[in-house]
């Protein structure tokens, strides 16, 4: 390619025109000649049946020092009632299922409209779905579709409660990532969560809660 | 500090083994991700002007960067064109390395650091000495006091460091909630789609690119990825390598401008900053790889003794030796002596997850070192060594010389002080005097006086000084 050709976006600032246009010629000259190397298989973990993975992620999220719950499919509401306590108000996503709210004490706050950072704030729960589920990592994938939200609501309240469906759990992170690539190529967010936000900066001592959700529930149904 | 060092990188490498012993297949995984890498080094060109468009199709702006200074300027131009004087900021090594919060300070813009460890870093006016554990050299009691002092309202916190961490948690979260903009490093930026990637634990790093109005973040030319498949190698190679994880608490991705979601105003800044020399250089291109992870650091014996100042540069460590005198160039004074700073003993190219060959590169970097460095008095004296101990005549000649040389040096038992350039050497130690006596001279004795008392001690203390 030669950098005469180049196309010159009308949104660059005119002071990094110029920077593009050299920084490309130099990377160019750099890498002149450089081979592509076969790249080699991407490596597979024996599978699992069902029941291990199950067992895998449970004990994962265990770890992490999240609580999980499991149930049938008609015990949702019930699990998730269980998972706020004492919780006064739960914030929730336009699209979320309200078969998982039957029953609650807790009052139920919409967003949407979006509710403000202040007001996202001052709620002490939110309650979500999930796009996908990792058993060998203990990873909950949002891709932030409609029983999700915005990536705010799971952000800013203390106790995230999240429900995940049996079949939307995968053994691996690559499997994981082949089911959420179509949500990425639309241009949707990724929010990638195992266990509650911690941090090892003192001492490496972990502490589970810092500045996301300081507690984390999964609430993982049967089909 | 050093005890603090023993014990944080001590255990971080029990646990890494760990996590990497689950994997049955990481030295596949381990080829796989220096294979993508190189994949796409070789085409970079064509990868960055492919991750432009895709971050501009979703509404995102993208800027070019020739050096550091560029890189500030522009993201003190999005701060003024905004009014901004307050903005926060994730953990990034790349705004470290542009030296960013010190240039907008100067324009009267201050940048909050939200990694915990970065913020007693801040603090305490201090730097940071690992690349995952920036606080690495200060332990609880120190942090205590810190923060007795520095954050209001807190009064007396006790060192747990779960009342430490709650302080950071009521000090920032104010500021996650009303700053208008953020600025981020890059772990991984998709060309394909444009999707950018943050990984961290505590939740700072969603906070500031979730909240704010205007996010702005900056990434070194070689951090860029083909395609989004291409994501999850790295995503497991990177935690079990940093901090020996299964995988870490958080992981953000975003592509340009997600309407109604997070920033409306994205700018990414692509960093040069004397990559480009780096790349230039086939043997030395593999050091681009890097993923930042840290793993070299843990498991090196000079790291763990030295600590991470003791690099005097941005990146520490093993991967420190090797990058930061091909960015800044090997002439540079400081950095080209940072390849010296090993024992080659190769331990950082067992971990590493992208398979950079750590020793090589530094014993490539030692001979253009040497090249750079011309003739100095330091090769002239190797010169002069060289033509003495050649024959054995020469030097046994030569320890008599020394013997009477090092007459006006000798302070009771030792050398304490060297004249000169020497002087460097005993600044901190003292040197052995030669013996009255060497080895050979004793073995020519022996037959007459056996039995020499002092012999064997003797010969153990001169060997040492030959070197």
């Amino acid at each position: 390619m030669t950098t005469g050709t180049l196309p010159t976006p009308s949104s660059t600032p005119v002071s990094t025109a110029q920077a593009r246009l050299e920084m490309l010629t130099l990377i160019n000259r750099a890498v002149a000649g450089a081979e592509r190397p076969p790249l080699p298989p991407y490596p597979v973990s024996a599978p699992q049946s069902q029941a291990e993975v199950l067992h895998q992620f449970e004990d994962r999220i265990l770890d992490y020092k999240a609580a999980l719950t499991r149930v049938p499919a008609s015990g949702a509401a019930q699990a998730v009632a269980a998972a706020l306590g004492a919780v006064r108000r739960v914030v929730v996503p336009s699209g979320l299922p309200a078969a998982w709210l039957e029953g609650g004490s807790a009052e139920v706050v919409r967003d949407g409209p979006a509710l403000t950072h202040a007001e996202l704030d001052s709620i002490e729960a939110v309650l979500t779905g999930c796009a996908v589920a990792v058993s060998e990592t203990g990873t909950l994938i949002l891709d932030h579709g409609p029983d999700q939200g915005r990536r705010a609501l799971s952000l800013i309240p203390d106790l995230h409660v999240c429900v995940v469906r049996e079949d939307q759990l995968v053994q691996t992170v690559p499997q994981a990532l082949a089911r959420v690539a179509a949500s990425v190529r639309e241009g949707r967010p990724l929010t990638w969560i195992s266990g509650g936000s911690a941090t090892s900066d003192i001492e490496l001592v972990r502490v589970e809660g810092v500045h996301g959700p300081r507690r984390l529930h999964v609430v993982l149904v049967g089909d | 500090m050093r005890a603090n060092l023993r014990n944080v990188t001590g255990a971080i490498r029990a646990k890494r083994a760990n996590v990497v012993g689950e994997m049955p297949h990481w030295e596949q995984l381990r080829d796989l991700g220096a294979a993508l890498k190189d994949d796409t080094l070789a085409d970079l060109p064509d990868r960055l002007l492919q991750l432009e468009r895709s971050v501009q199709a979703r509404g995102g702006q993208v800027h070019w960067a020739r050096d550091a200074r560029e890189a500030r300027d522009l993201v003190a131009l999005i701060a003024e064109q905004h009014a901004v004087t307050e903005l926060i900021k994730v953990k990034s090594i790349t705004s470290d390395e542009i030296e960013l919060n010190l240039a907008l300070e100067e324009r009267g813009i201050h940048a909050v650091e939200t990694d915990l460890a970065e913020l007693i870093v801040q603090l305490s006016k201090d730097s940071p000495s690992h690349i995952l554990v920036p606080a690495i050299h200060r332990n609880r009691a120190e942090i205590q006091e810190l923060f007795n002092t520095e954050l209001p309202g807190e009064g007396q916190l006790s060192d747990d460091p779960a009342a430490l961490a709650g302080a950071a948690r009521r000090y920032l979260r104010q500021k996650f909630l009303t700053t208008k903009m953020a600025v981020s490093g890059v772990n991984f930026a998709v060309a394909e789609t444009g999707t950018v990637c943050v990984v961290e634990s505590e939740g700072n790093g969603r906070m500031c690119v979730t909240l704010p109005e205007v996010l702005v973040s900056i990434m070194g030319i070689e951090k860029v990825l083909e395609k989004v498949e291409d994501l999850s190698v790295f995503m497991e190679l990177l935690p079990r390598s940093s901090t020996a994880e299964r995988m870490n608490p958080y992981n953000s991705f975003w592509t340009g401008v997600t309407p109604g979601d997070g920033p409306q105003e994205f700018h990414l800044i692509l960093l040069d900053n004397g990559r480009t020399n780096v790349l230039a250089d086939e043997f030395g291109r593999q050091t681009l790889r890097c993923i930042r992870c840290s793993a070299c650091l843990n498991v090196c014996p000079v790291y763990e003794r030295a600590g991470g100042h003791a690099y005097g540069s941005v990146y520490p460590g093993p991967i420190g030796a090797i990058l930061t005198p091909q960015l800044l160039g090997m002439y540079d004074k400081n950095a080209n002596t940072l390849p010296g700073a090993s024992s080659l003993c190769g331990a950082c190219y067992d971990v590493c997850p992208v398979k950079i060959n750590i020793p090589q590169v530094l014993i490539y970097l030692r001979s253009e070192a040497n090249v750079q460095k011309g003739l100095t008095a330091e090769a002239l004296a190797m010169k002069g060594m060289k033509f003495v101990m050649a024959e054995g005549w020469r030097f046994e000649g030569a320890l008599k010389l020394a013997r009477v040389g090092q007459g006006p040096l000798v302070r009771g038992d030792a050398i304490t002080s060297l004249p000169g350039l020497l002087g460097g050497w005993t600044q901190s130690r003292d040197l052995q005097p030669l013996p009255k006596e060497g080895f050979r001279e004793w073995w020519k004795r022996r037959g007459q006086e056996p039995a020499a008392a002092s012999g064997e001690a003797d010969t153990s203390s001169e060997s040492k000084e030959r070197v």
